[in-house]
């Protein structure tokens, strides 16, 4: 692809890479706060797919009745990333008070 | 009191001799000046030439059209790669750029001054006079000063994270001049979501101060950090719904179109939306760490809260950072509630960038005014004061806005009598419901015992409460 | 969309996003991550401004880095004596080679289909005067339901929240 001509390829490899980076971190730390770190970052690569296919994708021809379809789900992946941090990080503050640790390799009552 | 306990009255000196011809020559030559300005407007001949400097913009524009021409002579292939603009658009975004970092640095400069030299007056002392005439200078000792410290870092403080917080705070209060509306043609950052731009900017600072806080490896700096964030987190609400009254009445969230709605309908939003002003105003002062609502930093309670390990030139930015937010919530408290630079048709003849200045300066004045006259709030009066007392009115107040929007939009009346009714049933509303809501939630004022002195001798000493006390 | 602004800030912004991302992963220090998860949250907000999406990008700041930033700091904050040097745990390298495949997968598909897109006059055509009324306009319309469900959400996880870490009265 043109190096010049900025199109849906070029943020869906921003998408994939901030997405990629996401998983790893999600699976790879210990803490669980680095953990929903890297979930919050997956979720904004989807909100950056959303709006890439928003902007460019009119010509899939699903316009009309319903104009910007995809900033309103981005408001609603917003909406939903906010309440799922704020319960992720109460139960990581209970979690801590009973164990007093947040490393998810020491959480692990409910191992076989 | 008498001349000789009264120092700021036995200090003035009669205007005499020189002086008064000197003032007299250059009144009468300010008054031709302005005269031959005056005739100018009225004729039209200043009216969209570039040297029609009412309004900054329209020699700005002037700019982009001059150099746009020049710019058709650029070969294609630099054409395709780089549009037709870019000149214009560097040239103009780099002239408002250096335009508001001049601003905004000069007016930190003389802020200084003049907050230290109105409290000073508010509290019947000087303020500083030792380092120019009047103090003027005190500014560039206070920077001198700090520049010159010691570069202390806490013991076990980390580095980058100490270093980071000043500068972080230092962002926002640039960022927010961007929107701001300075005249008709003169907007730097003429924003589709210009409002929740400056939402947004302002709970950027909050993070800076809890990371100043979390840095300093001082309990007194983290406990200082979590208050200032927590009062600043609580307050981002009601602030956010007085603005989206604003938002409702107006129609849009472009500051220049809610200053144009106001200049249009001849009124200022905070005639007609009085509960909004002030909850926006009581929410300001808790954003900026200002009194009455200083109390995460303020001196006797917990040394200087977050910036308790902060010294030098972070100090001082930290310090110049928050008296240029206070002149920053000056401008929006005058673009959304106090018309910005319009004044019922006399910005034809007075620059409205003026108009404007003068608004934001005696909004600052009275920033300073509370700050120099009231008490500070203790931290859970004011979260109580947040949550239950604002948020639930300014929710009433979004609905009752919603319902005279709708009521004006698909009246026909005129719209001075629509407008008329809309402020007048919004200024019984924050009444009534002030009071009602502050009785539903425990305040009875008559059963409380206030002292009322007539006489400044009741007042003070250890006799005269109980003697007040008794009597009354 | 050749123009070189958008060119420049797209390459600008998306190297700071990828880096700061890299760098929460990198880092050794919790804060340190926390810190740079805000500047990724940035630049991704920087990114929605290329695409012209200037309401979700104001609200990605308000959110983001305003709201849920403050609330990983505080969570760092109550949990003083978890570690804070970031430990990978010993699934890393599966981690990390998923988390490759993933953005490898992804990068070759974005680059190698040929997307029927709108590019040039069309492009252009699609004039945007702003996201706001569309967007305002849809949610109390066509998506009234999922908004009216999406403030049921947000209630119950602020309850939620609240009853989980609230001390217990006993």
């Amino acid at each position: 692809m043109n190096p010049l001509v900025i199109g849906i390829g070029h943020y869906l490899a921003v998408s994939g890479a901030v997405f990629g980076i996401g998983i790893a971190i999600a699976l790879s730390k210990r803490n669980a706060i680095a953990v929903l770190m890297g979930i919050e970052l997956m979720l904004n690569a989807v909100n950056l797919a959303f709006l890439t296919f928003s902007r460019f994708g009119s010509a899939f021809g699903s316009e009309p009745t319903a104009p910007l379809a995809g900033h309103v789900f981005v408001v609603f992946v917003l909406t939903v990333a906010a309440a799922e941090a704020a319960a992720a990080l109460a139960m990581a503050v209970l979690v801590y008070r009973r164990r007093e640790t947040v490393d998810l390799d020491r959480i692990n009552l409910m191992r076989w | 009191m008498t001349a000789a306990l009264d120092p700021i009255r036995a200090a003035r000196v009669p205007l005499t001799g020189a002086k008064l011809v000197i003032g007299v020559i250059a009144l009468v030559i300010l008054a031709g000046i302005a005269g031959g300005v005056g005739f100018l407007v009225v004729s039209g001949a200043l009216d969209g030439h570039w040297y029609d400097l009412r309004d900054l913009g329209i020699p700005i524009a002037h700019l982009r059209g001059w150099l746009d021409e020049q710019n058709k002579a650029q070969p294609a292939q630099l054409h395709d790669l780089l549009g037709d603009h870019w000149i214009s658009y560097l040239t103009t975004a780099l002239i408002g750029a250096i335009g508001i970092l001049s601003f905004v640095g000069g007016v930190l400069l003389v802020l200084i001054w003049v907050e230290r030299r109105l409290i000073g007056r508010i509290q019947v002392r000087r303020g500083p006079n030792r380092v120019g005439p009047y103090g003027l200078l005190q500014p560039v000792a206070d920077a001198i000063k700090l520049i010159q410290k010691e570069v202390l870092i806490p013991n076990g403080a980390d580095r980058f994270l100490f270093f980071l917080p000043p500068i972080l705070v230092f962002i926002p209060g640039l960022l927010v001049w961007g929107p701001v509306p300075w005249a008709p043609n003169m907007n730097y950052l003429d924003l589709n979501v210009g409002v929740l731009y400056l939402i947004a900017i302002s709970s950027l600072a909050t993070i800076a101060i809890f990371i100043a806080g979390w840095s300093s490896n001082n309990h007194y700096a983290l406990l200082g950090a979590m208050r200032t964030v927590a009062m600043m987190i609580s307050y981002e609400i009601p602030l956010s719904m007085a603005l989206v009254a604003v938002v409702l009445m107006t129609g849009s969230m472009q500051l220049s179109q809610i200053v144009q709605w106001q200049a249009d309908h001849n009124v200022w939003l905070g005639a007609l939306m009085p509960l909004a002003l002030f909850t926006f105003f009581f929410s300001s002062t808790a954003e900026l760490n200002r009194t009455p609502n200083d109390i995460a930093e303020a001196e006797s309670e917990i040394v200087a809260g977050f910036r308790t390990e902060y010294f030098g030139m972070k100090f001082g930015l930290f310090y110049a950072v928050e008296l240029g937010n206070a002149v920053a919530v000056g401008a929006f408290v005058t673009a959304f509630f106090l018309g910005g630079w319009s004044l019922f048709g006399l910005e034809q003849w007075i620059p409205p960038y003026l108009i404007f200045a003068v608004k934001v300066s005696s909004v600052y004045f009275v920033l300073v005014w509370l700050r120099g006259t009231l008490p500070r709030f203790r931290l859970d009066q004011l979260m109580a004061f947040a949550w239950k007392y604002l948020i639930p009115i300014n929710l009433a107040n979004t609905v009752l806005v919603a319902i005279e929007v709708t009521a004006f939009n698909h009246s026909s009346l005129p719209g001075v009598v629509s407008l008329g009714a809309i402020g007048v049933v919004n200024l019984v509303f924050t009444v009534w419901v002030a009071r009602r809501w502050a009785r539903f939630l425990g305040y009875r004022p008559e059963t409380e015992h206030v002292l009322h002195p007539s006489l400044q001798t009741q007042v003070g000493g250890l006799r005269a409460a109980e003697r007040l006390r008794a009597s009354s | 969309m050749s123009s070189i602004g958008i060119v420049l800030g797209f390459y600008a912004l998306s190297g700071l996003t990828i880096g700061a991302g890299l760098l929460v992963f990198l880092s050794r220090n919790l804060l340190h991550s926390v810190i740079f998860v805000i500047l990724a949250f940035i630049g991704m907000a920087g990114l929605f401004v290329t695409l012209s999406a200037d309401f979700i990008a104001v609200s990605q700041i308000l959110i983001y880095a305003g709201a849920i930033s403050v609330l990983l700091v505080f969570a760092v904050m109550l949990t003083p004596y978890a570690s804070r040097d970031n430990p990978n745990s010993l699934f890393a390298p599966a981690g990390i080679l998923i988390g490759l495949g993933f953005a490898g997968l992804m990068g070759f598909v974005g680059m190698r289909v040929i997307w029927p897109q709108l590019t040039g006059s069309d492009l252009e055509a699609q004039s945007f005067t702003g996201t706001v009324r569309s967007i305002g306009s849809m949610l109390l319309g066509t998506y009234a339901l999922p908004f009216e469900l999406a403030s049921v959400l947000l209630l119950a996880a602020f309850i939620g929240a609240i009853a989980l870490v609230r001390e217990d009265e006993a």
